[in-house]
């Protein structure tokens, strides 16, 4: 019997707090508790370490210190973003995002459809799960107020042409905002080269604790504040800042950049090994995405026959984390909006499960995960009434 | 994560009596890969004294319905047809100590698949579902299905109609209708859902090329699915159909409208194109 090891794959859900963040932050529980709005000293220096944190996380996307507004979370950057343009801008009455952005961009865009008056244009996607940018062309219109599209998707890992759709955005003279929960830290970000106007940023998929995010918004860009109050962020954010946390994303930021070319080797080289040992076993088995164009930690496969919430008890079992698009892990009836936007069939769509690596993954954490997989999916395919040899 | 039972996580992890049965005379199945799980119950029954003997399964699902099936057959063998068709829902659920209350469903397919395995020995025919009575098109729950569930469980909600019989979890078409059944059943008075008006058909050429693109890129590809599609009406952009074989009982009937067969048309006729699903 294979000794267990604890294997964590779930990074796209939430990742471990680095030891160098996590050293970052203590002092601003303990003796460096000031505000950073007060004029004596203890807020002084505490207003020191917030310009560079702000200084850092700028840095990760070549944009001026003063375009980021720090916020709680990835969702609350997407919630400002969305409402804060639209507020700003009350002409226009169309907005635009795609079949497969987290529910933090969907449902608000929903939300303002159904309760605004906005007419919304969901852009779907192919099998691969990539956008049709002839498509964006299209649907956009004097009209339009907004559009948000992910920098890279939550589930698949797939990467879209954030780039081009920036420029595409900038010709129609849209407003453009890029989710990039996923994709900040894994793929370099120039938004010097990248003309978004808005993107959001998580900090704990970037290994700081969860209760942090930030919001670039392109100087120039006409957008009311989410939280009225104070004088922080600029004006843009009212409340006092969230000290450790923002400290902790600065560093995080900078760990990032200087992990990224690790990133996109010792990762993506782990991904691939893990992918290839599973396929190479298992039968009746498909990638979902897109294999030519994805972060470099994601891999999301469907196993044919058997659901996804049985596979990942299994896994727990064995010590093993990861996640499941199968209806039944997410208390709805119905399997993952993403994967039926890609119309994944469903014989392996209930099956799918995502593997999400960190930086921290290890070699012999892969080769057990290769080892323990094959018996859980023959085990259950066994119980199917569905599989046949 | 479900909070599950330590024996709901036991008999996932060591089902009992899982796999075929070879000399099996009454087998009954429930469930589909669309709707997200299935079962397949196995019976040999004695003939004379009409005692189930042996009792396997093979569960397609999440942990709760593996357990349940497994729950299911320690819990007929050794009763007679009759005295296992007397055993419910409930007492498959409270055999492993209780279901998460959004589980209940795992344990109304054990009692279905049960059903359908005694009518199968009987030779009995399953009861069809007729088109008219279906509730719930995303899961194919039945008007009737949904009135019993509520008598018998006290259900008070539509959560609590869904925990128990999937109906309303899909689309959320129904729920409008679980409501109204629920207030009948429970004694308050709502007032009736406005009747939907008829389409009227108008536009001959786009109605043609609807139809075109239906028959020639979109059927032959849900066929493969052993789905089918029929157009019921065009009504300027509004296009009426029906969704027919797998796709009719398929838990993502919407999702199939939505991104294939929305999509399609609007690419191949006309961007405005909205599918609806003929009443």
């Amino acid at each position: 019997m294979q000794e267990k090891m604890q294997v964590y794959l779930d990074n796209n859900a939430t990742c471990m707090v680095s030891p160098g963040v996590k050293d970052a932050m203590m002092p601003f529980f303990g003796e460096l508790y000031g505000n950073p709005s007060s004029m004596h000293n203890f807020g002084g220096q505490v207003a020191k370490h917030l310009v560079i944190a702000r200084e850092k996380v700028a840095a990760m996307f070549n944009v001026d210190p003063d375009e980021i507004v720090f916020t709680s979370c990835g969702s609350e950057s997407n919630n400002h973003a969305i409402r804060g343009v639209l507020e700003s801008n009350k002409e226009k009455k169309h907005i635009v995002t795609t079949k497969v952005e987290h529910p933090a961009v969907l449902n608000v865009y929903r939300f303002l459809a159904k309760n605004k008056g906005y007419k919304i244009t969901e852009l779907g996607v192919n099998k691969q799960g990539d956008l049709n940018l002839d498509e964006l062309k299209t649907v956009l219109s004097p009209d339009t107020a907004l559009l948000s599209v992910m920098a890279a998707n939550n589930e698949t890992g797939n990467i879209f042409p954030i780039k081009e759709i920036a420029e595409i955005a900038k010709e129609k003279n849209v407003v453009f905002h890029t989710d990039a929960v996923q994709a900040a830290g894994k793929i370099p970000l120039d938004l010097k080269k990248i003309p978004v106007d808005l993107l959001s940023l998580s900090g704990h998929k970037l290994h700081t604790p969860k209760g942090i995010g930030a919001l670039y918004i392109r100087r120039g860009t006409a957008i009311t504040p989410f939280i009225i109050g104070g004088h922080q962020e600029n004006g843009r954010r009212g409340g006092t800042e969230n000290v450790p946390y923002i400290i902790g994303l600065g560093k995080a930021c900078e760990e990032a950049v200087a992990h990224m070319n690790e990133e996109a080797g010792h990762v993506s080289k782990l991904r691939d090994k893990l992918e290839a040992g599973l396929r190479s076993v298992i039968t009746h088995t498909y990638i979902n995405g897109n294999p030519l164009s994805r972060l470099p930690n994601t891999t999301n496969i469907g196993f044919e026959f058997i659901e996804g919430e049985a596979i990942l008890l299994h896994l727990s079992k064995a010590g093993i984390a990861a996640s499941s698009g199968s209806a039944c892990t997410s208390g709805s009836l119905e399997p993952s909006h993403v994967l039926m936007a890609m119309g994944v069939p469903f014989t392996y769509a209930h099956g799918s499960v995502r593997f999400s690596l960190s930086r921290f993954t290890t070699e012999a954490e892969i080769d057990y995960t290769i080892k323990i997989v094959p018996d859980v999916i023959k085990n259950l395919r066994e119980l199917s009434p569905f599989y046949e040899e | 994560m479900w909070d599950y039972t330590k024996s709901v996580i036991d008999h996932f992890e060591h089902p009992r009596n899982a796999g075929k049965l070879k000399d099996a005379n009454a087998v009954g199945q429930v469930g589909s890969l669309a709707c997200g799980d299935a079962l397949k119950l196995f019976l040999k029954v004695d003939p004379e004294t009409e005692k189930i003997e042996k009792a396997k399964f093979l569960t397609f699902g999440c942990a709760s319905a593996i357990a349940s099936a497994s729950a299911l057959t320690e819990l007929v063998v050794g009763k007679t047809l009759d005295e296992a068709l007397a055993v419910t829902n409930e007492e498959i659920a409270a055999f492993l100590g209780g279901l998460p209350k959004q589980k209940m469903h795992c344990s109304v397919m054990g009692k279905e698949a049960l059903e359908a395995a005694i009518a199968n020995y009987r030779g009995q025919s399953v009861e069809e579902h007729k088109e008219q009575e279906v509730l719930c098109k995303c899961f194919w729950v039945d008007e009737e299905k949904v009135r019993e569930n509520i008598r018998k469980h006290g259900l008070k909600t539509v959560e609590e109609v869904t925990a128990y019989t999937k109906a309303g979890g899909g689309c959320g078409n129904c729920i409008g209708d679980i409501k109204r059944i629920l207030a009948e059943e429970n004694g308050s008075i709502v007032e009736q859902q406005v009747e939907q008006k008829k389409p009227k058909m108008t536009n001959i050429a786009r109605m043609k090329l609807v139809s075109k693109v239906i028959d020639e890129e979109i059927a032959p590809m849900l066929r493969k699915d052993g789905g089918d599609i029929e157009l019921v009406d065009v009504d300027n952009t509004d296009v009426y159909v029906k969704l027919r074989g797998a796709c009719a009982r398929c838990a993502n009937a919407k999702a199939t409208l939505k991104h294939i067969v929305e999509a399609k048309l609007r690419e191949s006729v006309d961007e405005d194109i909205k599918i609806i699903e003929a009443e």
